[in-house]
């Protein structure tokens, strides 16, 4: 099915039903006031940016459906590890003095 | 034994829940199960005309549940099958007409004397549903493969959770194979990924449907019409029985033709 979609360039109309509904139904299972989803995307944002730098602009929640129960997911993207490149620093300033001593 | 109380809803109207009612009511009556299947649709009755048994009405369960007539006088025995009953719902009323614990009532009276109670739900999820819920040991959710459908499919498996209910399991109806092999239709399995439960029965479109509704005789009374062979099956498989889903090949290149069986 895929490789028809490539050749013809439109997709089948199940292929967009499928599409549209997880989109949808992300939203519906979501049953929080947009306000307080929207407080809660904030927070979380400002304490994971304390660690890692993201890409706030294209952060996504969503209430995905299991059969263990009801996840809230989020998709943050991450644009570095601060601690990450933070330690590299240290090591790499710390590996230039040995080399001057 | 009591018996088991069972829900048929779906949220949207039109997707066949009295109609999977009465052909899953006569799959089990037909396999020697007392069945009463019970129309909660007050003011829009219809169970009573999609079984056949319209002229026989005289007490529904309005004057069952407000005292006018014993249960015993409103149910409606089957003369096909003498297993099969109908409490009706009430034509000249309306949802409220009927409070929770009187339904409550109602089906535990019903459950002394069937194996099955089959509750037909009205659609939405007003009163009219919370009261064909309430009684409810089992829900199965009837859905077919269209977007709106499946998004109020969605709905209604939230709330039966939220009812504390135990998971309801899932009847996509009027699948058209055909659409779905050249990808114009939602498949079963895009279908059960969306809405993460349990299948219990996929009945392809079948005009036969039209025609055994205009005869009052449901189609799983005939074991040649493809949509009442798939009732049967969800009977079967209510009763415990190990069926196989029919599953519509994809790549036999054979159009609406059921190509295989595969366990599951």
């Amino acid at each position: 099915m895929s490789f028809l979609t490539r050749i013809f360039g439109q997709p089948h109309s199940a292929d967009l039903a499928k599409e549209r509904l997880q989109l949808v139904l992300a939203h519906d299972r979501m049953n929080i006031p947009p306000a307080t989803l929207n407080a809660l995307k904030d927070e979380i944002i400002t304490v994971i940016s304390h660690h890692v730098d993201i890409d706030r602009a294209n952060v996504q929640v969503e209430v995905a459906r299991s059969a263990e129960g009801n996840r809230l997911v989020m998709n943050i993207p991450v644009l570095g590890l601060r601690a990450a490149r933070e330690a590299k620093a240290t090591a790499a300033r710390s590996a230039r003095g040995r080399k001057t001593r | 034994m009591a018996g088991r109380v069972i829900t048929i809803t779906s949220g949207k109207g039109g997707v066949g829940k009295t109609t999977a009612t009465a052909n899953i009511g006569v799959a089990l009556a037909r396999r020697g199960k007392r069945v009463a299947c019970l129309d909660a649709d007050i003011g829009l009755r219809n169970l009573d005309v999609v079984l056949g048994l319209e002229n026989r009405i005289v007490y529904d369960l309005v004057d069952v549940v407000e005292g006018r007539a014993r249960l015993r006088q409103a149910l409606i025995k089957d003369k096909r099958l003498p297993d099969l009953c109908l409490l009706p719902a009430a034509q000249t009323r309306d949802k409220t007409a009927v409070k929770e614990a009187q339904m409550l009532k109602l089906v535990e009276d019903l459950k002394k004397d069937f194996d099955f109670i089959l509750v037909d739900s009205p659609a939405g999820i007003e009163v009219g549903f919370k009261n064909a819920i309430a009684p409810a040991d089992e829900v199965i959710i009837v859905t077919t493969p269209e977007v709106s459908a499946v998004r109020d499919a969605d709905r209604i498996i939230g709330l039966v959770e939220a009812a504390e209910k135990p998971a309801p399991r899932l009847i996509i109806n009027r699948l058209r194979p055909a659409m779905v092999k050249r990808g114009d239709m939602l498949d079963t399995k895009d279908v059960l990924e969306v809405l993460a439960v349990e299948l219990i029965g996929i009945v392809p479109e079948d005009e036969g449907i039209i025609t055994s509704t205009n005869k009052g005789q449901p189609a799983a009374f005939d074991d040649r019409s493809p949509a009442g062979g798939a009732f049967t099956r969800i009977g079967q498989r209510l009763l415990g029985e190990d069926v196989p889903f029919m599953v519509f090949d994809d790549s036999s290149g054979l159009f609406d033709r059921v190509s295989k069986f595969l366990k599951r």
